[in-house]
């Protein structure tokens, strides 16, 4: 007869629930998946499994033109945010406290706490002001927004490297004579690396995410990956949603695991 | 006069914190280290032994004093400047590079040619026997091995003062015992002036030249491993440095009267009135019986400790010492508790502390 | 301190400033300093044609509640706005329960995983959070939708012979915000767990407790500031959403981040938009402050 053995981490319904949950998650996303593979026209019909709608969407000018002002956004404000974040947490990590700091913070934590819709009309206006006044347009805009919100995410694993890292490291260079400079360049920099990389990846990531913000700060002709998509939904929806979609998903998957991978072999 | 120094502290003040706060890590520290000496600097943690270290290594800036390095006022001079190396308790090696860029770093840094960074990275890989391990990342090594890795980076840039921060109390006994006599004769060998922080005294008297003891942010005692022992200044050194004995004492200038009964002619500038003194508990004598001329004691315990016997003794005048007599074969003690004793002392075993 | 320590201190506040200054003016200019144009804006009057007119005016934060009579000029409660108020601090503390319901579990799951295993679990929470929120909602939209998975099923099982009405309702967008903010709720519940030391239950059971008051006696109280944590990061973004109510609530089921949106387009009053923004950072606000406050709390008595 089978004994059932007691373990004390074990609640009821927990497992159960947590499987539901699971299901749950994914589910949706399969079926999104699933749907881009649909040869019938519309969304509600399964008409057979094609490629379709994903040499459709390949084609479209519209999308090419917005996945290449997406990926030009995201790139720019992750170079951006990084590289400013990295000062920055140079700049709050590995001194004695100082007066102020609380407020450099705040500032950087900022983008986290304030609710996207107000960010978004907030420089809806600003930017009105400024094209207004200077004329001038671009793409710029919307780079320095998203920047602007990616630095928290950039901020953040690269702080958390910064302090799990050994000071006496960098007391042991100025001991072998390395300027502080040197120090920066040949023990700091390298062993900050993988942080820095993580950073700017999930500014990446968060820059390529973006709807709100974008929707409000962009100019006419200047949607990105999402926010086209958005623009599409309030039309009729075709399966080719869905294959920009998965393209989108599995690119933010491949980015997620080298992520995931970089972030646990440095442990 | 100072140019037979390695290095100088005078006055040496580091207060930690401001106003009420602060914390006088150093108080007033100076002591002079020699040329080419095994310095060890001993205390409990805390002392301001390590705090003197960085401020020989420049990692910290004394609050007032000086600090000179073969003469020269280095008080200022920041660590990259100083012909001073460390070798660091977490022994601090980079982890992105190799055991031989580790060692190489220092003479990189300072832009040696890339031939004489090899030879010398090759002659501190065959000094410390790490030639098989050149090549492999520092986190691949035993602690052993690090610490020796730790050792030749410190050494490869041939400094005048090698500072080691408590370097072996990672290790286990075993290793530290193979590492201290590797250290006295990578000293030896080099020449270097070596100024070693350690709590361990067994360390201490082991391998220095010299011993500083610390506490409380002072210096108490600087001497040779044998006076540090056997002559203790103070309470606090005396204790510090292995098991020992404090007995009151008076004395008229000339003759020390012991526990008030054992009499003894009192060292030179012995001052009058209420002293203590320490004895050694091997340099407590014991005879069966409380013959005239000895103190008597009644034994309050016996411990066997394996080569030693170890009898708790109880004066008359109500000081409780120990004394420490070599076993017998058999392992059987002498005396028993309860028997009334005589103790005597070591002739020139006695010494009068200064509080 | 001596004059080289206080150089040396001084030298290092400046380049902990110095340092931070690229990021603080980048946040300054695009972050920070838009919001004070915001506060500007809120008490101007609304211009005819969209922006604002130059001029110093409340109806902006009075249009917040109130809505003045066409014929009589006197203020009475603005019904609709009332209903988007109520609607999105419903719809968000549902959505909080209902993440807590099935994210503790969840978390308490992942965390009691074997090491090697438990990766792969977190990962599998983390995937949908990164995943861009319109793509989310889309699929959520799949499965809910008149046509989509849910009431397909549904229907080929005989169980229904007309599609459920769930899409464009407060239910579609109930269901959808849950669906996005769930792993906000899981990853934070997660960490707590994860420190909570699970000889703890073993002295529990130890002393007696039912399996009902280990949960309630020991490990609550225990994972609470994680449960706050979860709490206020899934509130926060449901009480400001836009694109879930946007998307599953057709234009319809208007939240405030919605409304706000209606203000700068088609209702062409920015004041008011303005006044709401400021409306919600303010709760929002406040409801961190709570937070920071019950985290501090958590702290201290901790020790």
């Amino acid at each position: 007869m089978a004994i059932k053995t007691f373990s004390v981490s074990t609640l009821p319904g927990f497992t159960a629930t947590a499987v539901i949950v699971f299901v749950a998650l994914y589910l949706p996303i399969l079926t999104l998946v699933a749907y881009s593979f649909n040869a019938s026209q519309s969304v509600a019909i399964w008409g057979g499994f094609s490629w379709d709608w994903y040499i459709k969407a390949w084609n479209n000018d519209a999308v090419k033109d917005a996945t290449v002002r997406s990926l030009l956004i995201a790139v720019c404000a992750a170079v951006i945010s990084t590289a400013v974040a990295t000062m920055a947490a140079l700049g709050t990590t590995r001194r004695k406290a100082f007066k102020g700091q609380t407020f450099i913070y705040v500032m950087i934590n900022q983008p986290l706490m304030v609710p996207e819709i107000v960010t978004a009309v907030s420089l809806l206006i600003l930017f009105g002001m400024v094209k207004q006044v200077t004329g001038i347009q671009g793409i710029g805009y919307v780079i320095f927004a998203h920047a602007a919100f990616c630095i928290p995410f950039a901020y953040l694993p690269i702080r958390a490297r910064l302090e799990g890292m050994d000071l006496t490291l960098e007391t042991a260079a100025a001991d072998l004579y390395a300027s502080p400079w040197q120090t920066f360049r040949h023990v700091t920099l390298p062993i900050l690396l993988p942080g820095v990389i993580a950073g700017a990846m999930l500014a990446f990531v968060i820059s390529l995410d973006d709807v709100v913000i974008t929707e409000f700060t962009k100019s006419g002709g200047q949607d990105t990956l999402p926010t086209y998509m958005l623009g599409q939904m309030r039309r009729q929806l075709t399966p080719e949603i869905n294959a920009i979609s998965s393209m989108l998903l599995a690119l933010t998957i491949v980015l997620l695991t080298a992520f995931f991978l970089l972030t646990r072999k440095n442990d | 006069m100072s140019q037979l120094n390695a290095v100088e502290a005078r006055h040496a003040v580091k207060a930690f914190g401001q106003g009420d706060n602060a914390v006088r890590a150093l108080n007033d520290v100076s002591v002079e280290i020699r040329k080419g000496e095994f310095f060890t600097l001993l205390g409990p943690s805390g002392c301001g032994k390590t705090t003197l270290l960085r401020l020989i290594a420049g990692f910290e800036m004394p609050t007032s004093g000086t600090i000179l390095l073969e003469g020269a006022d280095i008080t200022y001079l920041p660590p990259n400047k100083r012909p001073v190396n460390t070798v660091f308790q977490s022994y601090a090696l980079f982890p992105h590079l190799t055991v031989a860029q580790n060692i190489g770093f220092g003479l990189e840094m300072q832009g040696r040619p890339k031939a004489e960074v090899k030879a010398t990275v090759d002659r501190m890989l065959a000094l410390v026997k790490l030639e098989a391990m050149a090549g492999r990342k520092t986190s691949q090594l035993s602690g052993g091995q690090q610490q020796r890795v730790a050792l030749a980076r410190a050494l490869a840039p041939s400094p005048k003062v090698l500072l080691l921060d408590e370097p072996l109390s990672a290790l286990d006994l075993k290793l530290r015992r193979e590492m201290q006599s590797e250290l006295k004769r990578l000293q030896t060998e080099t020449g270097i002036t070596f100024i070693f922080v350690t709590h361990d005294q067994e360390e201490a008297l082991t391998m220095s030249d010299r011993i500083g003891v610390m506490s409380a942010g002072k210096l108490q005692q600087v001497g040779t491993p044998r006076e540090i022992y056997t002559r203790p200044l103070n309470r606090f050194v005396a204790s510090f440095i292995g098991e020992t004995n404090f007995v009151p004492a008076t004395s008229d200038g000339s003759t020390l009267t012991v526990a008030g009964g054992y009499q003894m002619p009192a060292p030179a500038a012995t001052k009058s009135g209420a002293v203590t003194v320490t004895v050694r508990p091997e340099q407590v004598k014991l005879t069966p019986t409380a013959e005239p001329g000895t103190l008597p004691a009644t034994v309050r315990g016996v411990v066997y400790m394996g080569t030693d016997m170890n009898y708790q003794l109880h004066l008359a005048d109500g000081t409780e010492i120990e004394a420490c007599v070599v076993s017998d074969v058999t392992g059987e003690a002498a005396l028993a508790a309860g028997q009334t004793v005589g103790v005597t002392f070591t002739p020139g075993s006695l010494q009068v502390l200064e509080d | 301190m001596s004059a080289a320590e206080e150089a040396q201190a001084a030298q290092s506040v400046r380049n902990g400033w110095l340092l931070s200054t690229p990021a603080l003016v980048i946040l300054t200019l695009f972050a920070v300093g838009p919001l004070l144009i915001v506060v500007v804006y809120s008490f101007l009057a609304p211009g005819q044609y969209g922006n604002v007119e130059w001029k110093l005016s409340l109806d902006g934060w009075r249009g917040i509640l109130w809505t003045k009579d066409i014929f009589d000029d006197t203020y009475g409660l603005a019904d609709a706005n009332v209903t988007i108020f109520w609607r999105s601090i419903k719809l968000s503390i549902l959505t909080t329960v209902l993440t807590f319901a099935v994210g503790f579990p969840t978390a308490w799951f992942i965390a009691t995983r074997p090491a090697k295993s438990r990766a792969l679990w977190l990962f599998l929470i983390t995937i949908p959070f990164w995943t861009n929120l319109l793509i989310r909602t889309y699929a959520i939209n799949e499965v809910i939708r008149n046509e989509g998975l849910l009431n397909t099923v549904l229907i080929k099982l005989g169980l229904i012979s007309e599609p459920l009405r769930i899409i464009y309702t407060d239910t579609a967008v109930f269901i959808g915000m849950a669906y996005v903010y769930l792993p906000l709720m899981v990853l934070p519940l997660f960490a707590a767990i994860d420190r909570f030391d699970m000889r703890l239950l073993e002295a529990a059971y130890d002393l007696y407790a039912s399996r009902m008051q280990v949960l309630r006696r020991v490990i609550l109280p225990i994972v609470k500031p994680g449960i706050i944590a979860g709490s206020i990061l899934v509130f926060v973004p449901s009480l400001g959403a836009y694109v879930t109510p946007r998307v599953l609530g057709g234009g319809k089921q208007m939240m405030i981040g919605n409304f706000i949106d209606l203000q700068f387009g088609q209702g062409r009053n920015w004041p008011l938009g303005a006044a709401l923004s400021l409306t919600l950072l303010i709760i929002v606000t406040a409801a961190l402050l709570i937070y920071v406050k019950y985290a501090n709390r958590d702290v201290s008595n901790g020790h």
